[in-house]
């Protein structure tokens, strides 16, 4: 009797699993078929920007300037017992473009923007504007879900790119102005070992990739919750939960397409 | 079906998880009039008026609005009736990332492509109609519950719809904004030539500004009938309803187990 | 917030991000520092190309002038075929050695060209008939023990 009953729950775990990715796969086909409206009043959007973009700007800098510095030390460390400390640029540099920068900056998207975004929704569910805008015959997927959506994808390149800028200038600061690793050999080293399309265009791809799943998670978690305080912490935590998870299971697939070739 | 009706609704029946929500309703609401839908908390008030709006498709009977079965209409239809009317919700309801300004100009912008100007004298006249003129650059979180309800109230007749409905309009006000906000309710109403539904639990300020009212308890009309054969009603649910009594034929007391087997006593 | 005071914020947020952008391209990437430019293609066979890899630069007297787009084994001749991407500033004469060389001890490997003397200058798609293959470590040290066994003991 026990074990029938582990396996139909586990049963339903499985059933509830694809039910919910389902319903995530239909709210994205729907949010990208309501577009359309919100490209034609792209002020919409640049609100949207401010919001999720602009926000997080000061934290992805201050992130990004400390990791690089901390790269920049450890990076030190490491490679003096080999020798080549000149190498560090090409470390701190590899480490930020192909993972350091889209993953962390990511995940500070998701705790940043993409929570305030899941309490904003949950919140306008709570108090009824979303009835309310259903009732004034306008659909809310176009008007609120679309416009943050687009601005989702559209600032995580830019933000996890000054992350990795930021990043490198900042492991520049330690290795270079502090610990006195060569100039020359700092730059030169890294611009010959990065290459444009395999290390930093793949970056980007990834940013984008995170950027996409992150603000749906929190966009759907938001338009999912119930509408009472309980329900919008709720959404807000799972929010930051799972979009962390999905970055850093995505970021595993990701690299390996991607790097495994060269 | 007469031809002065804006709304009709026939044998309507709804059920919830098995549970039945509305049983049987039958409601007419004349074109010009404001009528109240009254009842407690939890008899289905609310989702009969999900069911005018469109948002919730009955198990059995339908909603006609302007000789159109709501729950036969496809998005596009539905979206189409939805702009003749106007809902004010519970709370407002306000756009809170908007101005007051912005909330009341939000159709306007949605639906017209009115230019600038004219959007902005209308908006000045909606305000001004419910005495807000002054607060248009505030935002919804600087109001007060009366001054919110009044703006969401400008926002709803923003675009002169034949319908407005009120889902509890006068809840968790004081007496002053009580009075303000029936009053405009009645007064926009006459104004716009509009059909009102009022669905609320406060039954003195609806007594005092509508043309009929319907009572509903546990998902049927119990009474229906002017203000005046209410208040001279003697059947006894509206009796207690209408004088607030606390005991009659809505109990005081939640069915329970008897209260001494409760309490362990041996009789 | 005021409408032209956003689009400033959101139009200062898009310039930052593009210019963090064109800083990774051209300071951190090797965008600057060679796709812009022309180049013409040649190629060549080595018996030999060790740790040889796609992209790796191709340099003479240490400049880099190009880079390798593809390695491939030729099966009429069993030997490596070689393309490379050369920028199209730099001319060679028609009998340029290539050779594969090793930065530093373990580093990694590059194609290094040394000019001949012919008159005519190489054409795209020609190829490169002098090559020297990569030292292999293994070869080295077995030539190494070779010699010695080969000399007679005291």
């Amino acid at each position: 009797m026990a074990v029938t009953n582990i396996i139909r729950a586990i049963g339903r775990r499985v059933v509830d699993a694809v039910w919910r990715i389902g319903v995530v796969a239909r709210f994205f086909f729907l949010t990208l078929i309501y577009s359309g409206s919100c490209f034609r009043r792209f002020h919409l959007i640049i609100k949207e920007l401010f919001s999720t973009g602009v926000m997080s700007l000061i934290i992805i800098v201050v992130a990004g300037l400390f990791v690089g510095m901390v790269l920049g030390l450890q990076g030190y460390e490491t490679l003096k017992r080999y020798g080549s400390e000149s190498a560090l640029g090409v470390m701190v540099a590899l480490s930020l473009v192909r993972e350091m920068g889209p993953v962390v900056a990511a995940l500070l998207f998701a705790s940043r923007a993409g929570s305030a975004m899941t309490a904003e929704i949950g919140l306008m569910k709570a108090t009824e504007q979303i009835s309310a805008m259903e009732m004034m015959a306008v659909n809310p997927i176009a008007r609120i879900v679309a416009p943050r959506f687009w601005a989702g994808v559209i600032s995580m390149p830019f933000l996890a790119a000054m992350f990795s800028a930021v990043g490198i200038f900042g492991g520049y600061l330690v290795g270079v102005v502090q610990i006195g690793v060569d100039e020359g050999s700092f730059w030169s080293q890294m611009q010959a070992a990065v290459d444009f399309r395999e290390d930093i265009m793949n970056g980007i791809i990834k940013s984008l990739v995170f950027g996409t799943v992150v603000t749906l998670i929190a966009l759907f978690e938001g338009f999912d919750a119930p509408p009472t305080a309980e329900g919008v912490s709720g959404a807000t935590t799972r929010t930051v939960v799972t979009s962390s998870l999905a970055i850093l299971m995505l970021d595993f697939v990701l690299t390996a397409i991607m790097f495994r070739g060269a | 079906m007469s031809l002065n009706s804006l709304v009709e609704i026939r044998d309507l029946n709804f059920t919830y998880d098995k549970r039945p929500v509305l049983q049987g309703i039958n409601m007419t609401f004349p074109k010009g009039k404001l009528v109240a839908i009254m009842g407690l908390s939890g008899c289905g008030k609310t989702t009969l008026l999900r069911h005018i709006g469109g948002a919730l498709k009955p198990t059995k009977g339908y909603v006609k609005m302007d000789g159109q079965v709501m729950h036969e209409l496809d998005q596009d239809g539905l979206y189409a009736m939805r702009r003749k009317m106007g809902m004010l919700f519970q709370f407002g309801a306000l756009f809170t990332d908007m101005s007051v300004y912005d909330n009341v100009a939000f159709q306007m912008r949605e639906h017209t492509e009115l230019p600038e100007e004219i959007i902005h004298d209308l908006v000045i006249m909606k305000l001004h109609a419910v005495g807000l003129r002054g607060a248009q650059h505030m935002m919804p979180s600087e109001l007060s519950g009366g001054m919110a309800r009044r703006v969401a109230l400008a926002r709803t007749v923003a675009l002169d719809p034949m319908l407005i409905m009120y889902d509890e309009p006068f809840a968790g006000l004081d007496p002053i904004s009580l009075t303000v906000i029936g009053d405009l309710i009645r007064r926009l109403n006459d104004a716009l030539g509009a059909t009102s539904i009022i669905v609320t639990h406060d039954i003195q300020e609806s007594l005092k500004i509508v043309d009929y009212v319907y009572f509903m308890a546990n998902g049927v009309i119990v009474a229906e009938g002017t203000p005046d054969e209410l208040r001279a009603s003697d059947k006894d649910f509206v009796r207690q309803f209408v004088h607030g009594e606390m005991d009659g034929p809505v109990p005081f007391h939640y069915p329970g187990v008897d209260y001494r087997q409760d309490l362990n006593l041996r009789a | 917030m005021e409408r032209t005071t956003l689009d400033l914020w959101v139009g200062m947020f898009v310039v930052a991000g593009m210019a963090a952008l064109v800083m990774l391209a051209m300071k951190v990437g090797n965008l600057g520092t060679y796709n812009v430019s022309e180049s013409y293609q040649v190629h060549a066979y080595f018996s030999n190309i060790g740790g040889l890899k796609p992209k790796a630069s191709i340099r003479s007297a240490g400049v880099l002038v190009g880079r390798v787009t593809s390695i491939s084994l030729d099966t009429d001749k069993y030997e490596a075929h070689v393309v490379m991407n050369l920028d199209s500033r730099y001319q060679f004469p028609r009998d340029t050695f290539a050779n594969i060389l090793t930065s530093g001890l373990l580093g990694e490997q590059y194609i290094g060209l040394m000019p001949g003397g012919d008159e005519e200058m190489l054409k795209n798609g020609e190829q490169l008939k002098q090559t020297q293959s990569a030292m292999v470590l293994e070869d080295l040290i077995g030539k190494f023990m070779y010699s010695k066994a080969a000399e007679p003991a005291k």
